[in-house]
């Protein structure tokens, strides 16, 4: 056993009484490099150990926290911020609807991170080249025997001395265990090149994985199934129709609805007569002829109908809507030049819709009389 | 008369040694199964397999294929969801919320029905990811950046309910893997097979049963039974927003929370009972799993179900008392409609049978109470279907009423999460320890030190 390095003395004993006994003992006898080994929590030993209660609930409380922290503001940036999404009117983040979530996210976070810690931090696993692993001393504290043994590298270790130790405790089976440098090492596993290696490995794994489903795989057949349907795309020839086209043309003498056909057309004077403005007089109305003649008349006619647009000279100016002539002219008259144009002003019937050209024809109205105020306007 | 109350009766019986445990817990894993273990799992595969069908033919077909259409836009799908969430509670509150009250009996079915928890939470799952009809589709549950630029709605009780079971599935599968551990440890040492122990070596961890271990993991164990506790309330609670966070009459109610936490603890009791009379009988744990432990299993099973009973008659006087003829229509017609037979399955398979267990003699004869289990989990299926589809099958508007019927692929697929749990639930009594054999060390007779001896009283 020139090789063989020892790792421990180790005893045997048969009941609960004589172990917690032994781990007293053990302890008053200043060793620290110990343990105790029983198939089952037995009640005392941690007391007889001198060990104090377990600090793992304050990593519990640090990973709980954070759950609140990161459940909270998760939610938050994204229903104030990135995605805002009203739900019947009520403030982007009122706390109860958060407080679900909020709670599952703290019990994951802080169950996993305990155990996590514990597995780690405390016992350092995974862990199967130990020195005790496959001896006689395991096989018979993991069924029904307790155990109790001390260390080579306490400070107070003594071979001789341990063993009588343990024989006065009434330890049956008093064992060396030795362990091979080479192949047994007592560093956590944890930090290994190969355990950090199989870590980055089983992460690519799952972010290559997550990625390719989320962004090929869902839009490979027969996942995209949904985007492929039969039916006929506008300007897109069609096969079912003799004539092959996609779209179809409305059956003759088909009027589409608010596109009565305009009876005056070539016959100003009669629209002049029979046209009536179907608008009243509000400032409702005048408002929404405002806006549309500043939109689609100001650029020739100006801001006031003047004909001194910003257009000057670019195009011919147009003559001033104050002049008497279009004073007098009846509001069907008007309507008639917005629908068919004269001369080289062009037709507005496209861009301009009927109720629309009415409240301009009253706007220019309002803006005629403002430019001729009588006297008794003055009010 | 006097009683020496200190004295409690044993909760492992016939004083079997520690060594004696091992063998028996371990025996399952060590021994060939029999022909009965491959003709129950045939049999369940098969179950399995005709829920496979039928899912198949829905994914290819679509969801047509299913009773759901409007208005009753939940049928089977959601009501096996919740039915199969409810199971899984009983794990939990056996293996946490006893914990915590220091119930020892519980020692001997914790493993158990955890696992039941677990796989009645595996099966449940399914539904709602095969409910939304292309599940291939179902990452968009999770609130990740995508490239659509789209959220969930954290505000709405479904995308609750999608944290609460994955949080449930969870932190009960660590909770469980955490009392495997030294098991695992010990049948790593008791194996003489050399695959049997590198599968064990590697999930037991290194596990040396040693007592600086065992002080942090026992603190553990309280950490997370502490936390299972309230989150096994929350889930059910947030099952139960889905619909009473909803303005349909009948659903939208305070007392579903804990209404339906109780009728969860209900069936799942029922459900372990169950599948606990087979186990014990077949792997011969009768002193483990005790009649007693049995009998006190059937005690919750008459207090969850009078709380269940209680509700059904408080959602009636609360549809009367509160004056809206919306609530007393959807009552009545409940109890008279369309659907009474399921309302009166549902009432005398919840409320009546349990009322049974009032004998004692009933309560400790194992056929009886196997026969009352399976009419407790009978009605609390309905009990859902009721919920589900009377509210929604008449609502508001009388012109858009109708009566949902489901169809053969609905059944098949509710026969198929059957064979899939009972197939998990199988293959689970073969391969790993179903009863914890630290924990049941730790209660058998001798097997903590005595409180004189060892001066530990003196101090
Ligand atoms: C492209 C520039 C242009 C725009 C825009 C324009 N017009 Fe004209 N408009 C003219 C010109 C040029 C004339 C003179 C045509 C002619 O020579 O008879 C004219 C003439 C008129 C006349 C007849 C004036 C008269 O004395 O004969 C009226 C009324 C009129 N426009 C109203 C409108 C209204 C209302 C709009 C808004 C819908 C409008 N115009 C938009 C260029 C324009």
């Amino acid at each position: 056993m020139q090789n063989k390095v020892l790792y421990s003395v180790t005893g045997i004993f048969q009941t609960p009484d004589s172990i917690k006994h032994a781990a007293k003992s053990i302890a008053d006898a200043g060793y620290k490099r110990y343990d105790i080994n029983t198939p089952y929590p037995v009640h005392g030993i941690p007391k007889a150990m001198g060990m104090t209660i377990s600090k793992l609930g304050y990593f519990t409380l640090v990973f709980g926290l954070s759950g609140i922290a990161l459940a909270l503001g998760f939610t938050w940036i994204i229903t104030n911020i990135i995605y805002p999404l009203v739900q019947g009117g009520k403030p982007f983040f009122a706390l109860p609807p958060f407080i679900p979530i909020t709670f599952e996210v703290t019990v994951l976070l802080s169950s996993c991170g305990t155990v996590i810690i514990m597995l780690l931090l405390y016992f350092k696993f995974p862990n199967n080249s130990h020195p005790l692993h496959d001896t006689n001393y395991m096989k018979k504290v993991s069924s029904d025997k307790y155990g109790a043994y001390i260390m080579a590298d306490d400070p107070n270790f003594d071979q001789s001395k341990v063993r009588s130790l343990l024989e006065s405790l009434g330890a049956i089976d008093i064992e060396d265990i030795y362990y091979d440098e080479e192949t047994v090492s007592l560093r956590p596993k944890v930090f290994e090149p190969k355990f950090l290696g199989f870590l980055l490995v089983a992460i690519l794994i799952t972010a290559g994985a997550t990625y390719f489903t989320l962004n090929k795989l869902l839009f490979m057949p027969p996942f995209d199934w949904m985007s492929f349907q039969s039916r006929v795309n506008a300007q897109s020839l069609s096969t079912f129709f003799p004539d092959k086209h996609g779209m179809r043309m409305p059956p003759s003498g088909t009027i589409a609805r608010g596109f009565m056909p305009f009876p005056y057309e070539g016959d100003p004077d009669k629209a002049g007569k029979m046209l009536v403005n179907p608008m009243t007089n509000t400032q409702e109305n005048i408002e929404q002829g405002r806006k549309q003649y500043d939109i689609f008349c100001s650029p020739c006619h100006d801001w006031h109908g003047t004909g001194n647009s910003r257009l000057r000279g670019q195009f011919p100016n147009p003559p001033s809507l104050h002049s008497q002539k279009v004073r007098n002219w009846s509001d069907g008259m008007i309507y008639y030049i917005i629908t068919m144009g004269q001369n080289t002003m062009p037709s507005y019937a496209y861009q301009v819709s009927r109720e629309d050209r009415w409240a301009i024809i009253l706007y220019v109205r309002t803006l005629q009389r403002a430019m001729n105020a009588k006297p008794e306007d003055i009010k | 008369m006097s009683i020496d109350y200190s004295l409690e009766p044993s909760i492992i019986e016939g004083k079997p040694g520690l060594a004696s445990i091992d063998s028996t817990i371990a025996a399952p894993m060590e021994t060939r199964p029999n022909k009965n273990f491959y003709m129950a799992l045939s049999v369940t595969l098969t179950m399995l397999g005709i829920g496979a069908v039928c899912l198949g033919y829905s994914f290819y077909y679509g969801m047509g294929l299913w009773g759901n259409n409007n208005p009753v836009g939940w049928g089977f799908d959601i009501v096996n969801f919740v039915f199969w969430i409810g199971i899984g509670h009983a794990g939990t509150l056996i293996s946490a919320i006893l914990f915590l009250f220091r119930q020892k009996w519980r020692t001997g079915i914790s493993r158990f029905a955890e696992g039941m928890t677990i796989f009645a939470v595996m099966t449940a799952g399914i539904f709602p990811l095969i409910h939304v009809g292309r599940p291939w589709l179902d990452g968009y549950l999770m609130p990740y950046p995508n490239q659509h630029g789209l959220w969930v709605n954290f505000t709405s009780p479904l995308v609750w309910d999608v944290f609460a079971v994955s949080t449930y599935f969870i932190v009960s599968a660590i909770f469980w893997y955490i009392g495997l551990i030294p098991d695992l440890a010990t049948l790593r040492d008791r194996t003489v097979d050399k695959i049997r122990k590198t599968i064990y070596s590697i999930f037991s961890l290194g596990w040396r049963h040693s007592n600086r271990h065992w002080h942090h993991y026992e603190m553990s164990y309280i950490i997370l039974a502490g936390f299972a506790t309230p989150l096994v309330l929350s889930v059910h609670t947030i099952v139960s927003f889905d619909f009473a966070v909803s303005i349909l009459p009948g659903w939208h109610s305070t007392i579903f929370p804990p209404y339906f936490v109780a009728g969860a603890v209900f069936s799942g009791f029922a459900m372990v009972q169950n599948a606990l009379i087979f186990v014990r009988k077949i792997f011969n744990y009768e002193h483990i799993i005790t009649l007693d432990t049995l009998e006190k299993m059937n005690k919750i099973m008459i207090a969850t179900g009078s709380m269940v009973g209680y509700a059904y008659a408080m959602e009636f006087f609360i549809a009367w008392y509160s004056g809206s003829p919306l609530e007393t229509f959807v009552f009545v017609n409940r109890a008279f409609g369309d659907y009474a037979w399921a309302y009166w399955i549902m009432v005398s398979c919840n409320v009546i049978f349990p009322q049974l267990f009032w004998f004692k003699k009933i309560r400790r004869s194992i056929p009886l109470m196997f026969v009352v289990g399976v009419f407790v989990n009978i009605g609390m299926w309905f009990e859902r279907f009721v919920i589900v589809v009377t509210s929604l099958s008449r609502d508001f508007l009388p012109s858009s009423w109708a009566y949902y019927k489901p169809t053969l692929y609905d059944i098949g697929i509710l026969i198929g999460s059957f064979g899939l749990f009972f197939s998990l639930l199988l293959i689970f009594t073969r391969t790993l320890p179903v009863v914890s054999i630290a924990e049941v060390k730790a209660v058998s007779d001798g097997a903590q030190p005595t409180h004189h001896a060892g001066g530990s009283h003196a101090e």
